[in-house]
């Protein structure tokens, strides 16, 4: 569990560090996953260099632990949010419709686009093989 | 209150073991309630744990400050947890690689939607040029998004606010909004909801399906990305 939990906060740390030095526009944490998928791919043929706890699910087990309970982690910037409420006696109908609409729009876009360009990649596909035939 | 119980109290409030504790309870609590729900959108365990917890600070005439003292061990962990999803897009690589060319575009048209759509309708109700800067990067992980409001003359306060309450909301409309499109794949309403509502949205869609999560993750990630490069290019145009 140890090994397992350092093995994330070290993805994490090289992560900020690599974000930094060279002022990527990705989040830290971010590059970290991109790290740790890495490193995923490669325990298998790795594994006499790594500890034990890489590739006995160890790793496994802690990743999941803290995916399964993603929600909590964020409550306490949840909570800071309520203490600041009064920017929005200003603009309130503003920013109200603003998320409101392009956050349906945005999860509708996202939707329909990726069904529809599925459906034009998989036809064409299914064309290619018919001319093989 | 007698003395000691007044003793007690002051030195509970301050420490961060209380803050912690109530953190953690309130959530329990909130989880269940969505548990018993069959995780109903409206039963959203972090909308709840945070009113809860709120109450509580209100009667305590507690300070966001001295309750952050304690659930800053909490919050800390969002970084590792960040890391881990490389966990569930490595278990299902196979499918995200097949369904690569379609994800990317969906991604793009979704997150210059997410991007446009907030800067013109604030811009239509009359909304002052720094709030639709702290508004556009809205869909993006909250780090992430003060960092580009902050480039592009925003308050980075006020955009923390509606970032965190554009996750709850895309988190609590996903489900119903997809069920009434009739939509029912998986990848599709993951895409969607990591894109528009961040991590909020991201742990709402594991909640609900592995898949879904997983491709809420790489939404998630891909987002905060291509927000970052397009929206100086597209506030610069739609601003000026």
């Amino acid at each position: 569990m140890i090994v397992a939990l350092a093995t994330l906060l070290l993805c994490q740390l090289a992560g900020e560090a690599i974000t930094r030095a060279l002022s990527l526009p990705a989040p830290g944490p971010v590059i970290g996953a991109a790290l740790l998928f890495a490193l995923l791919s490669l325990r298998e043929r790795c594994a006499k260099f790594l500890p034990r706890e890489i590739n006995d699910g160890s790793l496994d087990t802690a990743a999941k632990f803290l995916l399964a309970n993603l929600s909590l982690l964020f409550v306490p910037a949840g909570v800071g949010v309520l203490q600041n409420l009064a920017v929005f006696r200003l603009h309130g109908v503003a920013l109200a419709m603003a998320l409101t609409v392009s956050t349906v729009l945005a999860l509708i876009v996202t939707a329909f686009v990726f069904i529809a360009v599925s459906r034009i990649v998989r036809d064409d596909a299914a064309g290619e093989t018919g001319r093989d035939k | 209150m007698s003395e000691p119980f007044f003793a007690l109290w002051v030195y509970l409030s301050s420490s961060p073991l209380m803050w912690l504790s109530v953190t953690l309870i309130a959530y329990a609590i909130a989880d269940r309630v969505s548990l018993a729900s069959g995780r109903h959108p409206l039963a959203n365990p972090v909308l709840h744990a945070v009113w809860i917890i709120a109450l509580v600070l209100a009667f305590s005439g507690t300070s966001y400050k001295t309750y952050f003292d304690g659930a800053q061990f909490v919050h800390f962990m969002l970084g590792p947890a960040t890391v881990a999803l490389a966990l569930p897009l490595y278990e299902n690589r196979r499918a995200v690689l097949r369904a690569l060319g379609p994800m990317v575009i969906a991604l793009i048209a979704g997150s210059l939607t997410a991007l446009a759509s907030a800067v013109l309708i604030a811009q239509w109700f009359g909304a002052p040029q720094q709030v639709i800067a702290s508004l556009a990067p809205k869909s993006v992980t909250a780090g992430v998004a003060m960092g580009i409001a902050e480039q592009n003359g925003g308050d980075p306060a006020l955009t923390a606010v509606l970032v965190i309450l554009t996750g709850i909301l895309s988190a609590i409309i996903v489900t119903p909004l997809m069920s009434v499109m009739g939509l029912r794949d998986w990848r599709a309403r993951g895409l969607a909801a990591g894109l528009a509502g961040h991590g909020i949205a991201t742990a709402r869609a594991f909640q609900v399906n592995q898949t879904a999560g997983t491709f809420a993750a790489i939404a998630l990630a891909l987002n905060a990305m291509l927000t970052a490069l397009i929206a100086p290019v597209l506030m610069g145009f739609m601003l000026h």
